[in-house]
């Protein structure tokens, strides 16, 4: 039986990984980005009321909050409401009531500091 | 007043507005108080709307901007961003020059 135990901890890290997950596949879809990072950061917003309140979870189990990283050669010459727009695009599906409740984005062209 | 003329008036009639969860002096969520903050640190008069006070200006904003996330700034009925942006803004100072081009006073940073 000691196999098949289900820890808070290891929901914690699945769901936000399979969320995770479809942020970069849908990223790498829209803009095949050069670099790409996606930082899971629900922990820093465990108390928030959208993270408590989500069905199956008792105080946050993680993917509700992405620190998002993007370089692309789709950014250049575009303004940066043009640049978080495509990702927001990209990102629809994900967000939501019981989905995502925030990304923050940084976005750049490459060869931008 | 339908939302969208709530939030036409709000642009129309004030050159720094902005849509947030909450009020400044208690801000419901890290984003908008982040973008208080950065308005505070310019000393730029600003209006604020909380969206939390009605689903139909939550929404609306929303729709309006095409963009689907709060905190929303408005300087001068143009639409700027959200907070990473504002941020990003902010820290380059192309957000107290753009203030400074529309001719609404703040605090400008000293030149490094």
């Amino acid at each position: 039986m000691l196999g098949e135990t289900n820890t808070a901890e290891d929901n914690m890290s699945e769901q936000g990984h399979d969320v995770a997950q479809r942020i970069t596949q849908a990223l790498e879809h829209a803009l095949a980005p050069i670099r790409l990072e996606v930082i899971d950061e629900s922990y820093k917003h465990a108390g928030h009321a959208h993270v408590v309140s989500r069905a199956g979870t008792a105080g946050g189990v993680g993917g509700t909050h992405f620190q998002i990283k993007v370089v692309s050669q789709a950014f250049e010459g575009k303004s940066r409401i043009e640049r978080h727009r495509a990702i927001n695009t990209a990102l629809a599906p994900e967000m939501g009531v019981d989905g995502v409740h925030a990304i923050a984005i940084d976005a750049r062209a490459p060869g931008e500091v | 007043m339908s939302a969208t003329e709530t939030i036409q008036t709000a642009i129309d009639s004030h050159d720094v507005v902005l849509f947030m969860k909450g009020t400044p002096k208690f801000p419901q969520c890290g984003f908008s108080s982040q973008v208080v903050q950065i308005l505070g640190y310019l000393e730029v008069p600003y209006t604020t709307v909380n969206v939390l006070e009605s689903d139909e200006v939550r929404n609306g904003i929303k729709a309006f901007s095409n963009w689907p996330t709060i905190p929303q700034l408005y300087i001068k009925g143009e639409f700027m961003g959200g907070c990473d942006i504002v941020r990003e803004m902010f820290q380059s100072g192309e957000l107290a020059s753009h203030l400074a081009e529309k001719g609404i006073d703040c605090k400008q940073p000293a030149k490094v």
